[in-house]
């Protein structure tokens, strides 16, 4: 046996496919960007090597705006973690006490997660559109008009009607996490608590959170992470505009480079947005790790 | 008085239960109804109805005025693609990561899970001046590549966790009865992996079906588009008449929909498991 699994040609067939793809699309492009972002580059002519230029122009140049971008992904993931999140969690504490049609909820929550956000996008630039759209229409009928906006299109309300879709899309999946895990709390627990006299609130708040404290961790990744990445839901409803009221750093990388020819500042973009990923997840980690002690 | 309180509390569970389901599903709802409706109906008469006329012409525009069709079957060849060869690729790499031996292979593995905390902005640019290079741009390999790479790391770890469950004396045996080692893997180990295959497959589908941004910069003829870009252009050729992008938005869901219905539990379960170890 020892023989056949020390067999090189078999490690390196099996090996190879894998190695490969991931060496030159992920692990050779790091490095490539990280060279990229010191260039002054157009991506036509050669580029000229200009050092830390392009990070000191990220967070000195206002023109720029990448230190606006970054203030509206720290907001996103301020109103992932304190709107979208309670939400979820109160949702999925709701459904754990076992009630009937338990599964039938679970899996409706759960749609909007699946959906293309294309398709999401679309849907709400419809859902906002300004003569016609339902929001728009409902106020109307209520005699509202003067609350009326052109939501996606008004520099005072686009960031925060961009932000209603991220946040309304992935409650249904951080719900599905912490239902799982209060699911999977022993009930000896619970009854336990509600012998001693303690409510259901007290029973949530002081059995149930702190035993699930790992995938709420969990989740505050996800939600910061997946907020200093957000791109699809911008890209289709506002492109970052008007006048960049909702740009984020990565619709800001995109247009740097694909619409400005911006090479070497864009690459920059794309090297601190790995940068700050890995940052929050480890700050993150490490905060819940002090709550524990 | 206890069991009116009860009562209260009860209905008041479930209405807030309602009114998240209809917050998370009235905009499919009205998806449907609207990809079936005229002008008339979506912008005043009827909003919200369910459609008067069913007009089934919108799903007709879509196909042919809006190209759905070509667009539908590219997504299909793009995913299809990304499912069977990520799925092969990283039950090789598990196996050798978990079962072969040789020096290095923990670091390897750590390697590849770095894969699952970096994003794809990271490999955009180069991976673009890379395929202009070679002259990939507008291919199904553009998207198939990348797509393949950034599932890998999840669809590792997910068949590494599946094949640590698998006992080891299965082998040992097949190996007693002169088995060899690619005769191990394909003849024992590959049908014992099927549960894996298939969270692996739902993982991949989600990720290539409904991808974006890779789709919209290495693509721009509409020979290759994906629905994901199809939609956008679609959106933009048709901002006055809302029926047809309404049935296109239905075509780009249904597939996605219909197997949730067949499988929501198992589909479900596939996206946890990429969480687990997050």
């Amino acid at each position: 046996m020892d023989r056949v699994r020390r067999n090189k040609g078999a490690i390196v067939l099996f090996m190879l496919p894998a190695t490969l793809l991931f060496l030159t699309i992920i692990i050779i492009p790091i490095f490539m960007s990280g060279y990229y972002s010191l260039l002054d580059w157009d991506g036509i002519t050669k580029g000229t090597f200009v050092g830390l230029q392009n990070y000191i122009e990220l967070f000195t140049s206002k023109s720029a705006g990448f230190t606006k971008t970054l203030g509206n992904a720290i907001l996103l993931a301020v109103l992932s973690v304190f709107i979208q999140l309670p939400i979820s969690l109160v949702l999925a504490l709701v459904l754990a006490k076992g009630i009937k049609r338990e599964r039938f909820f679970v899996s409706a929550f759960f749609v909007p997660v699946l959906i293309s956000t294309v398709v999401i996008g679309q849907l709400w630039t419809k859902i906002y559109n300004p003569e016609y759209g339902i929001i728009n229409v409902v106020l109307q009928n209520l005699g509202l008009e003067s609350w009326c906006r052109t939501w996606l299109g008004d520099q005072n309300t686009a960031l925060f009607a961009v932000f209603v879709p991220i946040l309304w899309q992935y409650v249904g999946y951080h719900m599905l996490l912490l239902y799982a895990g209060i699911k999977s709390v022993d009930p000896v627990l619970r009854e336990a608590a509600k012998i001693d006299g303690a409510t259901e609130w007290e029973t949530s708040w002081h059995v149930v959170i702190p035993m699930i404290k790992p995938v709420i961790r969990m989740c505050v990744i996800f939600a910061v992470v997946g907020s200093l990445k957000a791109f699809d839901l911008i890209y289709v409803l506002t492109n970052g505009g008007p006048a960049h009221a909702s740009e984020v750093p990565s619709t800001l990388m995109v247009n740097m480079i694909f619409g400005r020819g911006r090479y070497g500042f864009g690459s920059a973009i794309a090297i601190m947005i790995i940068f700050l990923c890995f940052f929050f997840a480890i700050m993150i980690k490490k905060f819940f790790k002090v709550e524990e002690e | 008085m206890e069991t009116g309180r009860n009562k209260i509390k009860k209905t008041g569970m479930y209405l807030v239960l309602l009114f998240w389901t209809v917050v998370s599903l009235f905009p499919i709802y009205w998806m449907f109804t609207f990809s079936l409706k005229n002008n008339k109906e979506i912008f005043g008469e009827n909003i919200i109805g369910l459609p008067k006329h069913w007009l089934w012409s919108n799903y007709e525009a879509a196909f042919t005025a809006g190209n759905m069709g070509s667009y539908f079957v590219n997504s299909i060849i793009v995913t299809g693609f990304t499912i069977a060869l990520t799925t092969i690729f990283a039950l090789m790499a598990s196996y050798a990561l978990t079962r072969l031996v040789w020096k290095g292979r923990k670091k390897v593995n750590n390697i590849f899970m770095l894969g699952l905390t970096v994003p794809i902005h990271a490999a955009i640019l180069p991976v673009f001046i890379i395929l202009r290079n070679l002259h990939m741009t507008n291919s199904y390999q553009a998207l198939i590549i990348p797509y393949v790479a950034f599932a890998l790391a999840m669809a590792i770890m997910i068949s590494i966790s599946f094949l640590q469950n698998i006992p080891a004396e299965l082998e040992e045996a097949a190996c007693i009865d002169g088995c060899s080692v690619y005769g191990i893997f394909f003849r024992i180990i590959c049908p014992l992996m099927k549960p894996a295959l298939s969270t692996i497959a739902i993982f991949t589908f989600l990720q290539a079906w409904n991808e974006l941004m890779f789709a919209v910069i290495f693509i721009s003829d509409s020979k290759y588009r994906t629905l994901s870009v199809g939609i956008q252009t679609l959106s933009g050729a048709y901002t006055t008449e809302w029926g047809p992008i309404g049935a296109a938005l239905v075509i780009a869901t249904f597939p996605t929909l219909i197997a949730y219905t067949f499988m929501s539990k198992k589909i479900q379960e596939s996206l946890m498991a990429g969480a687990i170890k997050g």
